[in-house]
């Protein structure tokens, strides 16, 4: 029985309005020159497969369903009151397995000691073995190196093989779309002939999938990144986060978008009092510290659901909620930038001879402002965009550290870091988790970083720093 | 000059009421006195007798807006809006929900701040405007390209990285300074060294390749044309001529902030266990102490919209292109 929650509606949506603007922009010549730009630039086309990964991840995460229970009479189909998604279906795996506590990455024992009754009946204290971690091994002490460095060749073996496929494949598909030969083809992406970088392409997609799947084998029988103060697997922890950081990362520029787009022209173009209005709405809002604000407001929310506590089915939904207003609040606080961006560029254009001729000729105010303002600000939206992007996935680390950003029960980096900063004092320390927030939250940034400097340059290189 | 700054100020009252009516709305409105005692007193099962008790002595017990019970300007004056948000503007921030004096507080608590964003400010300045120099001087070179790879990179390190890998490797790792805590005089500054070092270098990604973006920008000027076809060399091109005109919007950029140093960092204050206005907030903020908020909400905009006019004003000093009016 499948639930949707809010955001994962509002991922939905962002992602056809990203395909529709996709068509639309295909036939935009001046959309389409900047892209061609950035399809040339190795680093940017590496970086846009990685945030292709991390995407599809994120969305195989947004379809939540109530799972059936399976039971003997078909007649009744039960659910379950558990929510789960595709992607946990995926890595159940991963999800099910779950220690007593603390266990380090790639390790057969325990990380604490335990009191263990051995077979002559004497009671020891001893590290126990983990029940997934290791389990094929008889003795890990001496087996589990040899054991490990066998399944990391059996998986890079596999990854090659299978990214040779998906790059066979595409270079097939390839061929059949420009009606060249399958060598001709492979000639021209490995010498780098077509506009786009085709070769940063394959050389990122099989590194991603050799790590893929040497992950893959390696957590049949371990648990890659360890086990956190519950059990539960790190490495299923960081990949169910990826969905948080996609959602806090995109839905607050959609959020705000619609509010600093109106005003923005709005101001602009009519000048006179709805620019003071608005100026004066977002100098106030502006000068709110940020922090602060989101604070506030996520407090008055607590307040709210605390008090209304019977409004929520789930605790899901509840989070869901949080994550959402999160969201709204980061955008109140950012959209102002864009709007005061926007202010400028319309003040610029309502001088221009198209924009003057659409009034003489007496067209309505909201189609002008639709049909030639909204165009030719469409870049500076683009770029806001994609910049705001990285720093709204770093923000909302922070924010879960200081216990105004998600829910506690949503997996999130922040979360993941905020957990394990207080096992820093441990003896030998526990870092697994942290590594694995830190290395997740360091690619998925690194990456959404280097595209949107190509695409900044690539759509105007003076625009460098707003 | 002195009727500009006059406008100024007055031009900014409005602002300041919009910032208090806002605070208003999010605290009184949104959510009621009511729901606040709930919360604190305990959800569901608390008797409406508690309820007046905990207004009662926090003084939300008025009406809101309109006070009709009482004769003449205490209609107005006695109520939680006048009582709770007009009086911010003379900085009578009341008490807060556990009872102690906000105004001695934020004045005790803003000297820890100061002993960490003063010299992380200034330090950082230094560094950040001589690596961003060094690689404009190498501009397109291997020295350039790599640094800005680097510049990236760092940027895209959370910074709670920075803070937990210097609080272990200097401070647990090699035992050089304490991890955490604060003293007061020179003492403090063994406890001032590792935040100020760690918010050095979690900003040197973006603060270097905005101010290596701001000297190229200068270099492609005409101006600097002139001054090589002079046959000035390039150091004194750069010095002379490139830092001096990109210190201006690196100071004015500067400059709005530096009324906010009193609030502190708020993350890295918590982080060090340093008793300034930042943890204040956050502790506000764990604790729910609501007048806290409101009243650290307000003096940070305050300071903000104080640091815009003083840009306003600084641009008229390194500009002369700038006129007043």
């Amino acid at each position: 029985m499948p639930v949707i929650f809010i955001t994962d509606f509002l991922i939905f949506l962002l992602l056809f309005g990203v395909i529709a603007f996709f068509f639309y922009g295909r036939k935009q010549e001046h959309l389409r020159a900047p892209w061609r730009d950035v399809r040339k630039r190795s680093l940017a086309m590496s970086s846009a497969v990685i945030l292709f990964f991390f995407v599809c991840i994120g969305l195989f995460d947004s379809i939540h369903f109530h799972p059936k229970i399976e039971t003997d009479e078909s007649s009744e189909k039960i659910y379950s009151n558990e929510i789960l998604s595709i992607l946990d279906m995926l890595l159940n795996d991963l999800r099910l397995k779950n220690e007593k506590t603390y266990s380090a990455p790639l390790a057969s024992y325990s990380f604490s000691r335990e009191m263990i009754e051995q077979e002559n009946g004497k009671q020891i204290r001893a590290y126990p073995r983990l029940i997934y971690g290791g389990t094929s091994l008889n003795k890990p002490e001496s087996e589990s190196t040899a054991d490990i460095v066998k399944r990391i060749s059996l998986g890079f073996l596999y990854g090659l093989l299978i990214s040779a496929i998906i790059i066979n494949l595409i270079i097939f598909v390839l061929s059949k779309l420009i009606r060249a030969s399958y060598g001709v083809t492979l000639q021209n992406c490995l010498l780098n002939k077509f506009n786009t970088h085709w070769l940063a392409i394959f050389i990122t997609t099989l590194i991603i999938i050799i790590t893929i799947c040497i992950i893959c084998s390696l957590s049949q029988n371990y648990h890659v990144f360890g086990t956190d103060k519950v059990g539960q697997d790190v490495l299923y922890q960081a990949l169910k986060s990826i969905r948080t950081g996609l959602v806090i990362g995109t839905l607050t520029t959609l959020v705000m978008l619609p509010f600093a787009i109106v005003m923005g022209l709005m101001a602009g173009y009519f000048r006179g009092w709805i620019d003071d209005v608005i100026q004066y709405l977002y100098t106030t809002l502006s000068s709110i510290p940020g922090v602060l604000l989101i604070a506030a407001s996520i407090l008055l929310l607590q307040v709210y659901i605390s008090n209304h506590a019977d409004d929520f089915n789930s605790i899901e939904q509840r989070a869901d909620l949080r994550l959402l207003f999160l969201c709204i609040i980061l955008g109140i606080t950012s959209w102002t930038g864009l709007c005061r961006l926007l202010r400028a560029e319309a003040l610029k254009l309502r001088e221009i001879d198209y924009v003057q001729a659409a009034q003489a000729f007496g067209v309505q105010h909201y189609k002008v402002m639709f049909r030639h303002l909204l165009p030719n600000v469409m870049h500076i939206v683009m770029i806001a965009i994609v910049l705001d992007f990285s720093g709204l996935v770093l923000a909302e680390a922070v924010l879960s550290y200081i216990n105004i950003g998600v829910d506690p029960s949503t997996y999130s980096w922040g979360n993941m870091i905020n957990s394990a900063r207080l096992e820093m004092a441990r003896e030998p320390i526990v870092w697994w988790s942290l590594a694995a927030a830190f290395i997740f939250m360091f690619i998925l940034v690194l990456a959404a970083n280097l595209f949107s400097d190509a695409v900044r340059d690539a759509f105007d290189p003076r625009l460098r720093e707003f | 000059m002195i009727s500009y700054i006059l406008r100024r100020i007055i031009y900014a009252l409005p602002i300041l009421i919009g910032v208090n009516i806002i605070t208003f709305v999010l605290f009184f409105v949104v959510n009621t006195p009511d729901d606040m005692a709930r919360m604190h007193l305990g959800m569901k099962r608390v008797s409406e007798a508690a309820i007046v008790k905990w207004k009662d002595e926090r003084g939300y017990n008025k009406p809101i807006l309109f006070n009709s019970g009482v004769d003449g300007t205490k209609k107005i004056t006695e109520t939680i809006f006048f009582q709770n948000s007009v009086k911010l503007f003379v900085f009578d921030f009341g008490r807060s929900d556990s009872g102690r004096d906000i105004g001695y507080d934020i004045s005790q608590r803003m000297w820890p701040s100061l002993a960490i964003t003063v010299p992380s400010l200034f330090i950082g300045l230094l560094a950040y405007i001589s690596f961003g120099l060094i690689l404009a001087f190498f501009r397109g070179s291997y020295v350039d390209v790599s640094g800005v790879i680097l510049c990236v990179i760092m940027m895209s390190i959370s910074g709670l990285f920075y803070i937990i890998g210097g609080q272990y490797l200097i401070g647990k790792f090699l035992h050089l300074v304490p991890i955490s805590g604060y003293d007061t005089g020179l003492n403090a500054f063994k406890f001032i060294i590792l935040p100020v070092l760690v918010g050095l270098i979690g900003g040197i990604g973006a603060s270097t390749r905005w101010y290596r973006t701001i000297f190229l920008e200068e270099m492609n000027k005409d101006y600097v044309r002139t001054a090589r076809a002079k046959g000035l060399s390039e150091s004194r091109v750069l010095y002379r001529h490139v830092l001096t005109n990109g210190l201006i919007p690196i100071l004015t950029g500067v400059v709005v902030i530096l009324p906010s140093l009193f609030i502190g960092s708020l993350i890295v204050e918590s982080f060090f266990a340093i008793p300034g206005l930042g943890s204040y907030t956050i502790d506000a903020i764990s604790r729910q102490d609501f007048a806290i908020v409101r009243s650290m909400v307000f003096l940070g905009s305050v300071l903000y919209i104080i640091g815009l006019i003083l840009t306003d004003i600084s641009y008229t000093f390194v500009d002369p292109r700038v006129r007043l009016n």
